[in-house]
């Protein structure tokens, strides 16, 4: 039994010594700098949650502003002091909580708060291990995010404001401490926190690669892997390859604001200051940079969905997953892709038309691997005999986001279309919708599915289904009319759009788009309810199994100690999804294959 | 080592395999900056020089420290105490030496009238700057790395437990190494 001396020596000896070990752990090391697995998941999705709430109420505010652009609010005065001068938001506070939204949902929720909170929590239980490779560092890239997250935090508050030239920091704006008062300290507390962001997800990335691949149960080979647990390999490696190019780009934009260098300033005119001494930098570099980054990291977002969804899907279909290995090819092949068409966020940079060309062909390649995930869910919904739990309706939820988002995408691939089409509200809402909506929805079917194995209690269903319906119409009636938006030619991150008269006519539906918005955010309070209060007061697990799933989380105890299995790691015979199999209902991983069955995975 | 004792499907150990895709990520922020190099090099105003004779001796020394970290292992593995903490104590110093003759190239640069920085700076230079220095922060961490297995050798009467922290601290040595003269080849002829 020398393993279980591993992690814990006071467990192993049955359930009962279970009470003996906790007396071990302060409160310190039990949920602040703890180093189980399953704690630094819930520290990774408390701190998603904060950030999505702060980044969410950031979209309200500005979201006031487009819908009312001449209304006065005394109310944000008193809120936002002189951000808000005289009850309008101020057009660099809009473009402050514009940056600030678009940084924190991507970085900090959907990349921290999706894979750090599901590859964490998932990767040990659903391979059959302890815990990751390195616990200590993997508690390490909590913290790190943690002090991102300060950081980032921090800046909201600076005299200057937070940085405000956009998600994507583009040089100048980003480059020149003089562009702009966000240009100033915002945004060297906006570098300072990417940063400790970068090392954060590196170190995370770097465990859940090791662990998936070197600490897999017996008889775990890597194609009787589940989805969610592939999905999560492959945002892991695009993290681990895609961040470092990003902090290289930072790190020569650091250079660039205080060391005096050119790689991205060259000697262009500004107001107030003259022209500047830099000579020959490149602006577009940086947009280079950035984007091989960029591009990778909504994938980095998407996958870790795309895989939890799977999984949910054929659970709650009680079917097996249809075309495992078509679904695991596609992931492989989104993967690959992901480094290979960021130049179609560019295709207005003066790229050579040639290069643009090639980058249309692979970026429209990308359909191919989508469409054969889009035809394998819906080819396993296809007769299923589906339970419609909450989970369920966000994961079914998600492939509709998919498409819909996933054909945008299909215009906005055709560089013909996009010199057109780019920067305006288009492209808002195609990102929105396949990446913030569908991605969110992923993030939601997850701690729907697997809030019982995190906290041994059932979310609220009631509350589940109203905070779905809510969602899912919202989601449609925000983004959907921003097509319409795009196509007329509205461009995005501008402040106030009653001044011109092409998009006068757009006044009424930016209100309403506006009102909508508030709606759904409101419906998010309902569900941070469910959160909190079924964690102390919700009904309680008493079934080892409650989806009646193959996976091997749920042959843990209810509330699993560190260390996850009080006795052995159970072997694994099968891979995931024998469901409805040979008359079986379901037929968990662990059963050994019986004498008589029909063909095995 | 407490984690020697987790179970593991493969014959690698798990830190071993961690430090191996760490080097996936660091090689990856390397070509990061040498790919941005290509490209600014190709665009107008780029200021052609020479690397300074002191690179080529911080070349030497790098690759004769993998020399004597590998020794320091094999000694590690045999058990003879001294001879392992002699080898770890030449590497540190030579680690030391690279770094002294690195910070000297960029000094003798200047001297050059090439800036690395500041207004007259041209990206040419500054590349070299961030490039090296970058390579030399992770030599940095390297040389910290075995000032620590140095101290605890010198506290330790056996070597049985340190291998693993030598063998991965080599390991690192070597692809510092490694990414140095990859770096040295294409700032030389390449770039
Ligand atoms: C068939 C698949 C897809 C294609 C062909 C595609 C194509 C594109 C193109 C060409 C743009 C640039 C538009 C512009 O700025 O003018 C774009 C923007 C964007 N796409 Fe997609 N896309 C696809 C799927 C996805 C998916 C699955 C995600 C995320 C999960 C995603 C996230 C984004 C984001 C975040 C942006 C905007 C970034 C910004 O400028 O702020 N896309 N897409
Ligand atoms: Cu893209």
């Amino acid at each position: 039994m020398s393993h279980e001396a591993a992690l814990h020596n006071h467990e192993g000896h049955g359930h009962d010594d279970h009470g003996h070990h906790e007396h071990h752990d302060t409160f310190l090391t039990k949920y602040v700098f703890s180093q189980d697995h399953k704690m630094i998941a819930k520290q990774f999705l408390i701190t998603g949650m904060v950030w999505a709430v702060l980044g969410g109420l950031m979209s309200v505010l500005f979201r006031l502003q487009l819908g009312y652009p001449d209304a006065s609010f005394p109310w944000l005065e008193s809120i936002l002091g002189k951000w808000a001068k005289g009850g309008q938001i101020t057009p660099e506070a809009y473009y402050a909580l514009v940056t600030t939204h678009g940084t924190v949902l991507v970085f900090f929720v959907l990349t921290a708060g999706l894979s750090g909170t599901f590859a964490n929590f998932l990767i040990p239980l659903q391979i059959g291990a302890r815990d990751m490779a390195s616990p200590f560092l993997n508690m390490l890239s909590y913290w790190f995010f943690f002090i991102a997250s300060i950081v980032m935090l921090s800046s909201l508050f600076v005299e200057t404001g937070p940085f405000s030239g956009g998600w994507t920091a583009y040089p100048p704006l980003s480059a020149l401490h003089d562009a702009s008062p966000g240009s100033k300290t915002g945004m060297d507390l906006w570098i300072i926190a990417m940063a400790l962001f970068v090392v954060s997800s590196l170190l995370g990335g770097l465990n859940y690669i090791t662990t998936i691949l070197n600490m897999r149960t017996k008889g775990m080979s890597m194609t009787r892997l589940p989805l969610s647990i592939w999905a999560l390999f492959f945002t892991a490696v695009l993290g681990v390859l895609s961040f470092p190019v990003l902090l290289s780009g930072l790190i020569l934009l650091i250079f660039d604001r205080n060391f005096g260098t050119s790689f991205y300033l060259s000697d262009i005119y500004v107001n107030g200051v003259g022209a500047l001494s830099n000579e020959g930098g490149s602006a577009i570099l940086f947009q280079h940079l950035f984007w091989f980054l960029g591009h990778p990291e909504v994938y980095i977002i998407l996958l870790p969905a795309m895989g939890m969804v799977s999984e949910i899907m054929s659970v709650n279909s009680r079917k097996p997953i249809f075309g495992y290995m078509a679904m695991l090819g596609s992931l492989f092949a989104i993967a690959i892709l992901a480094f290979l068409v960021w130049a179609h966020h560019m295709f207005v940079t003066g790229l050579n038309p040639l290069l643009g060309s090639v980058f249309v062909l692979l970026t429209l390649l990308i359909a191919v691997p989508s469409a054969i995930k889009v035809f394998n869910w819906l080819t396993t919904l296809w007769r299923g005999n589906i339970r419609f739990t909450p989970a369920m309706l966000f994961a079914i939820g998600f492939v509709s986001l998919f498409i819909s988002g996933g054909l945008t995408g299909i215009w906005l691939g055709n560089a013909a279309l996009d010199i057109y089409l780019h920067d305006s509200y288009f492209v808002v809402a195609h990102f929105h919708i396949v990446m913030g909506v569908a991605s969110m929805f992923g993030m939601f079917a997850g701690v729907y599915h697997w809030f019982p194995k995190m906290y041994g209690r059932y979310l609220n269903n009631s509350l589940g289904y109203i905070h779905f319906w809510i969602t899912m119409a919202g989601a449609y009636l925000i983004f959907w009319p921003m097509h319409y938006q795009g196509l007329a030619g509205m461009p995005r991150r501008y402040f106030d759009f009653s001044i011109w008269e092409s998009f006068k006519q757009f006044a009424e539906l930016n209100r309403f788009i506006s009102t909508v918005a508030m709606i759904v955010f409101a419906t998010q309070i309902l569900f941070l309810i469910n959160f909190f209060y079924s964690i102390f007061k919700g009904r309680k697990v008493t079934v080892l199994n409650p989806w009646e799933s193959n996976t091997l989380e749920w042959t843990t105890p209810i509330n699993p100690g560190h260390g996850n299995w009080p006795g052995e790691i159970p072997e694994v015979h099968r891979w995931p999804y024998d469901y409805g199999k040979d008359g079986h209902e379901f037929i968990p991983q662990t059963t050994p294959v019986g004498e008589d069955e029909s063909g095995t995975h | 080592m407490a984690t020697t004792q987790l179970e593991t499907n493969t014959k690698i150990h798990p830190y071993k395999m961690l430090l191996w895709v760490g080097f996936g990520s660091i090689v990856m922020m390397f070509a990061g900056l040498t790919s941005a190099y290509i490209v600014k090099k190709s665009q107008a105003n780029w200021l052609e020089f020479d690397l300074p004779n002191l690179f080529w001796f911080s070349t030497l020394v790098i690759l004769v420290s993998s020399f004597t970290i590998q020794m320091a292992v094999k000694k590690a593995k045999a058990g003879e105490m001294a001879q392992y903490r002699g080898f770890l104590s030449v590497t540190a110093i030579l680690g030391l030496t690279f770094i002294i003759l690195q910070i000297r190239g960029f000094q003798a640069l200047e001297l050059n009238n090439v800036a690395l920085t500041g207004a007259r700076s041209n990206s040419a230079g500054s590349f070299l700057l961030v490039i090296a220095g970058l390579h030399l922060l992770h030599l940095v961490g390297g040389v910290i790395a075995i000032a620590v297995i140095s101290l605890k050798a010198l506290a330790a009467k056996s070597s049985t437990n340190q291998v693993l922290s030598v063998e991965l601290a080599a390991s690192y040595w070597h692809f510092v190494d490694i990414l140095w003269i990859y770096l040295f080849v294409f700032l030389n002829w390449v770039g």
